[in-house]
């Protein structure tokens, strides 16, 4: 029996794992080393791993000396948030899904285990059960830690590419001395419509636009909202001296506008190219048609 | 055959974007239950309708879709509920034009005539749940006027 088990003078099991991290930081960090997720994202040279390692294990002993086991905010977790992040993320772009870096994070915890169980080999069974217990509840939060960060990246990264959409999925297209027609694609949410009605405005302005097309073919559903921002966009390019055409609506979306009851009070043709020839018509530059006898 | 398959769900709806995962949801299960174009864009629109009523007035909730069939007919059947403020007049709310912010105010009343049967139950400071069930054919049974 160990010196240290002297009766009363046993660690808190919390207390006893902090001071196994402490003692065995670099056998700790050379078994990760060899882990899938740390082999994988340092790929330069064995040593980063380990170093990235030894991070990981001060953070894991400041946050059992802070008594915070199950805490995923725990001040110790702070110093690895962003290079846990940076990991699942790295893990994320060669293809694995949330839940194989899941398992990969999982896998850290059986070789610190197995370290600990070592160490405490004399102790007596119910102490080395609770401090298990104490590590496998601390290696799950930092699993959670890592999967939180892991969640938020991919939702910057998600709304980033949302943003990019946003400004290039509405080009406008000049069609013809006057007229210009925006192609709208995709869900025309509040913060798209506000988009698309600028840059329409710009290019009324820019081109001393007399039409302007709003081709719908690409929007699968038109709701009130979508409407009410179709009507305002209409209004506004008015006050500019432009009229609006609406193209593209397909016959399943006209019958649902009619049964919701919307009154789209525009100028509507099927296809884009009936809009651009009522404009041509009005502007006085009929394109003559050889096959299909009068438009 | 069509299966059910994919068809039953509950979605949350909190925010703009869940509006889009329940519109592609509503999409995939009529698309999957053999509705026609028409049906199913119908029946996505006043989905859209009656999630954002949810979410704008209800202050948030959730939608529920099930499969129902009778005979051989499939249909889908959907549920918006919410904890919000609730709706004190009925009449007024399924009005056409009335709105209470700045809307048109033909969510409600138009959804109403998108789908084959509508039900709504509301109570004043508990919350609101509108039902609506659309069939793939022709309705099996008379249409409901509430
Ligand atoms: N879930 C709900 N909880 C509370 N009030 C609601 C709810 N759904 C609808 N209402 C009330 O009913 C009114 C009418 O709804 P409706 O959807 O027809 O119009 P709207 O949402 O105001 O405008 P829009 O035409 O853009 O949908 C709303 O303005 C609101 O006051
Ligand atoms: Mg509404």
């Amino acid at each position: 029996m160990p010196e240290h088990e002297a009766d009363g003078q046993l660690a808190t099991p919390t207390h006893e794992v902090r001071d196994f991290l402490h003692r065995r930081r670099e056998q700790i960090a050379q078994r990760w080393a060899d882990e899938p997720l740390f082999r994988t994202v340092f790929t330069v040279s064995r040593d980063e791993a380990v170093e990235a390692g030894k991070v990981v294990v001060d953070a894991l002993a400041q946050v059992a000396d802070s008594d915070q086991v199950e805490d995923p905010d725990a001040a110790g977790f702070s110093e690895v948030r962003e290079q846990l992040s940076r990991m699942g993320a790295a893990r994320s772009r060669a293809g694995l899904s949330n839940t194989q870096v899941s398992s990969e994070l999982a896998a850290l915890r059986p070789p610190v285990e197995n370290l600990l169980a070592a160490d405490l080999e004399q102790a007596p069974p119910e102490h080395l059960r609770a401090c298990s217990t104490t590590l496998t509840v601390l290696m799950g939060t930092l699993r959670l830690v890592a999967m939180q960060s892991a969640l938020s990246e991919w939702q910057a990264l998600s709304d980033r590419q949302r943003m990019q959409l946003l400004e290039v999925a509405t080009p406008v297209i000049r069609l013809w001395d006057g007229i210009v027609a925006v192609p709208l694609i995709g869900t025309l949410d509040s913060a798209r419509s506000q988009v698309v009605m600028e840059t329409l405005l710009n290019a009324v302005v820019d081109q001393h636009a007399r039409f302007a097309i709003l081709d719908i073919t690409g929007v699968p559903t038109v709701d009130s909202l979508v409407a009410q921002h179709l009507m305002k966009t209409v209004a506004a390019a008015r006050l500019m001296g432009a009229q609006c055409i609406v193209s593209g609506i397909r016959p399943a979306i006209a019958q649902t506008i009619v049964h919701l009851g919307l009154d789209l009070d525009v100028i509507t043709r099927a296809s884009l190219a009936d809009a651009l020839g009522y404009a041509l018509h009005e502007l006085g530059a009929d394109i003559v048609n050889p096959g299909a006898g009068q438009r | 055959m069509h299966t059910a398959a994919g068809v039953e769900a509950c979605l949350p709806i909190r925010s703009d974007m869940d509006l889009v995962w329940v519109r592609q949801h509503v999409r995939q299960a009529a698309a999957r239950l053999g509705f026609g174009l028409v049906e199913q864009t119908k029946l996505v629109t006043a989905a859209s309708e009656l999630a954002r009523n949810t979410l704008v007035h209800g202050g948030g909730g959730q939608m529920e879709a099930r499969h129902v069939s009778s005979g051989a007919t499939q249909g889908l059947r959907l549920a918006f509920s919410d904890e919000g403020p609730g709706i004190a007049d009925l009449d007024q709310a399924l009005s056409d034009g009335y709105t209470s912010g700045g809307g048109l105010g033909m969510g409600l009343s138009g959804a109403r005539r998108l789908v084959h049967e509508f039900d709504i139950e509301s109570t004043p400071g508990a919350g609101t749940t509108v039902r609506v069930t659309c069939w793939a054919a022709q309705p099996p049974r008379p249409r409901e006027e509430v």
